[in-house]
């Protein structure tokens, strides 16, 4: 038994330790959404799980021992893009071979970069993330004035006489 | 010059929302003169782009943002891409988002007070995510998109009363949800294809032969999930009723007619471009099957949950939801005319959503009733609000000549050539139950209350009820219902053109 669970984390949970904390966390979030009654907890679940999805693309862009992408020298910056998957990342060095051949400059080693593009893209997500809660938290401030409570059941008790649905 | 109208039109509504920020509180008078400008500006523009793309041979132009250089494999910079059925629908919100301003002229500082401009501003920003959701051709830009388009379509809702701030709150969840969901499914997409241009990963779906693969899989039915919350399809609906009907009124007639279609434009969009028409429509997979079932529940339930409302803008939020469902059945048929009766749908459905909001709005100001009973003897009272209100509910019946009739024509025609007989047999359902529901207000409209039929008395939903109450109703207010219930029948007369268009731009992708 100790052996199979042993094997279970080598392969299963280790290589993709990422990606189940990015599972977890997300059910976290999901889970507190849903079925949390105090409307600032449902909030801190929805930047939980937004917090999870960025998680995911940040682990995407993840390569051990390579650099900031910033080139040195000029005219090359258009030229470097890294794939994470091995298939693809043939395909695209075809392409930047194409274009550097055209350039009289000699190529980039792809592999000594870290691919930029997941970790910009998290940079609007975060931004994104910041500006949905920021105005969730101002309209459960309305909801507070106009109701007095941020419990979800005690609105909805208000609510009662006249609001059906 | 026309080159650039695709930026053009969005940067005119973005700097007036600016403007209008600029402007401050208690400046809705000018804010109201720069929105009326750059939206009727940008609607000329997108008239323009149409007339452009109408002319163009190969039927799509790309409009490459900030220049950068065409590439020979993957595209790097993010591209605008503008066809017939993105021109259709960019025109078809600018014209909505135009003659709502011409409605909120009044409305405003009845309404939101002294936060007027803050409206304008919002509802250009809203207008810019609305038409950047439709041209752009980049799957990360999208989501960005759809939660600027969000982000203020909640804080427009919130600035109602109190039950408008509760039921945004709920919308924000939702929404978040939908919208997670959505750039996960993308995230897996780029995991695999390590691109992010729609038309790329669509094709290099297509030469590495990727549709069999599980993460594919998993990111279709990732994305379908988000855009479905976001467009309220039936069993994520949960948000929609309330924060549309207890949003200001011209919050609710530029959104109930608006958000919900456009996201189905961007579910039809990443069916049959960003996956292709083969994987989709596959005959392996029990998909459409199922989905198609699933907006036979979603037309059935939408409309029994509309028969059961006696609340006039809950009654037409309800209906939206089973309009959604005509318009997903429609796309996932999976022939050529039920596709393009989906998409003559969204704008046949902008119209006549728009026309029944505005009516319904307006019966509701001016009554001061938010129960069907506001609809007592009004053809005597209000007879031009009740022409645009039975021309719109006509439409939602599917009388010819109005728009509704012809959509559902094609969508019926592609439910028999596949077979889907329970889909028409939900269409036809659901076009009766409009008819009870319609007829019944038109009789009381026109009898007024019958003698003899006992009235169940049911308590008032005061909070649909929109702050400040008119005496008569303005000029503002009828002239968009006018424009509304005159398109109605416009959309409906052009059909066939109109429908030339779709089916040729939908040819060009099935391939």
């Amino acid at each position: 038994m100790d052996i199979i669970i042993a094997s279970f984390i080598e392969e299963v949970i280790v290589p993709k330790f990422n990606y189940w904390i990015y599972v977890i966390l997300m059910m976290i979030g999901l889970f507190a959404m849903i079925t949390k009654n105090n409307l600032i907890k449902k909030l801190i679940g929805m930047a939980i799980f937004q917090t999870a999805i960025i998680l995911l693309y940040v682990s995407v862009g993840v390569k051990s021992e390579a650099n900031i992408p910033i080139i040195s020298h000029h005219g090359h910056q258009e030229h470097v893009e890294n794939a994470q998957d091995e298939k693809h990342s043939s395909k695209l060095e075809v392409s930047t071979d194409d274009k550097s051949d055209k350039s009289d400059h000699h190529a980039i080693d792809k592999d000594k970069f870290a691919n930029p593009l997941p970790h910009v893209l998290m940079l609007t997500a975060i931004v994104v993330g910041v500006s949905t809660l920021g105005l969730a938290l101002a309209i459960s401030q309305k909801v507070h004035g106009s109701f007095g409570t941020l419990e979800e059941d005690e609105i909805l008790d208000q609510l009662k006489p006249g609001g059906h649905d | 010059m026309t080159d650039h109208l695709p930026i053009l039109l969005l940067l005119l509504p973005l700097f007036g929302s600016l403007i209008c920020v600029l402007l401050g509180r208690n400046n809705a008078a000018h804010s109201w003169v720069v929105a009326m400008i750059s939206l009727g500006g940008s609607a000329l523009l997108s008239l323009l782009m149409l007339i452009k793309v109408l002319g163009l041979k190969s039927g799509d132009f790309r409009y490459r943002m900030g220049g950068w250089p065409e590439s020979s494999s993957y595209e790097v910079g993010i591209e605008l891409r503008v066809d017939v059925l993105a021109c259709l629908i960019v025109l078809a919100v600018m014209i909505v988002g135009f003659l709502n301003t011409i409605y909120s002229k009044t409305r405003v500082s009845a309404e939101v007070g002294e936060k007027g401009s803050f409206f304008y501003a919002l509802i250009q920003l809203l207008i810019v995510g609305l038409c950047g959701i439709i041209m752009t051709n980049d799957a990360f830009n999208l989501y960005v998109l759809i939660e600027i388009t969000s982000l203020t379509s909640y804080a427009l809702i919130a600035m109602g009363n109190r039950r408008a701030a509760l039921s945004s709150f709920n919308y924000v969840i939702m929404g978040t949800i939908g919208a997670s969901f959505y750039l996960l499914g993308v995230g897996y997409l780029y995991i695999k294809t390590g691109t992010l241009n729609i038309d790329d990963i669509h094709n290099y779906l297509r030469s590495e032969n990727l549709w069999a693969s599980q993460s594919i899989v998993v990111a279709f039915i990732l994305i379908m999930l988000g855009v479905w919350t976001k467009m309220a399809f039936f069993p994520l609906h949960g948000w929609l009723p309330n924060a549309y009907s207890y949003a200001p009124s011209m919050t609710g007639t530029f959104m109930a007619p608006l958000m919900t279609k456009v996201m189905v434009y961007v579910m039809i969009r990443v069916m049959l471009w960003l996956f292709g028409s083969d994987f989709v429509y596959s005959t392996e997979s029990i998909w459409s099957e199922l989905i198609i079932w699933m907006s036979v529940v979603a037309i059935v339930a939408g409309s029994f949950l509309a028969l059961a409302r006696n609340d006039i803008k809950k009654m037409l939020t309800y209906l939206i939801i089973a309009e959604v469902g005509y318009m997903v059945g429609g796309a996932w048929l999976g022939n050529l005319n039920g596709q393009a009766g989906a998409f003559y749908h969204i704008l046949s459905d902008a119209a006549m959503t728009f026309c029944l909001f505005i009516a319904a709005s307006i019966v509701i100001i001016r009554t001061g009733e938010s129960r069907l009973n506001a609809f007592d003897d009004l053809f005597r009272k209000m007879p031009i609000t009740m022409i645009g209100f039975t021309i719109g509910g006509l439409s939602m019946i599917g009388l010819p000549p109005t728009c509704g009739f012809f959509s559902k024509w094609y969508l019926i025609k592609g439910g028999v050539e596949t077979g889907q007989w329970e889909f028409v047999v939900a269409l036809l359902f659901s076009s009766l139950i409009n008819a009870v529901i319609f007829f019944k207000i038109f009789e009381r409209a026109y009898f007024g209350k019958i003698k003899g039929i006992k009235e169940e008395v049911t308590v008032q939903d005061r909070d649909t009820i929109p702050a400040g109450g008119i005496k008569s109703v303005p000029l503002s207010m009828l002239i968009p219902l006018c424009v509304g219930s005159l398109s109605i029948l416009i959309i409906g007369i052009m059909n066939k053109n109109i429908f030339s268009w779709i089916t040729k731009a939908l040819e060009m992708v099935n391939g």
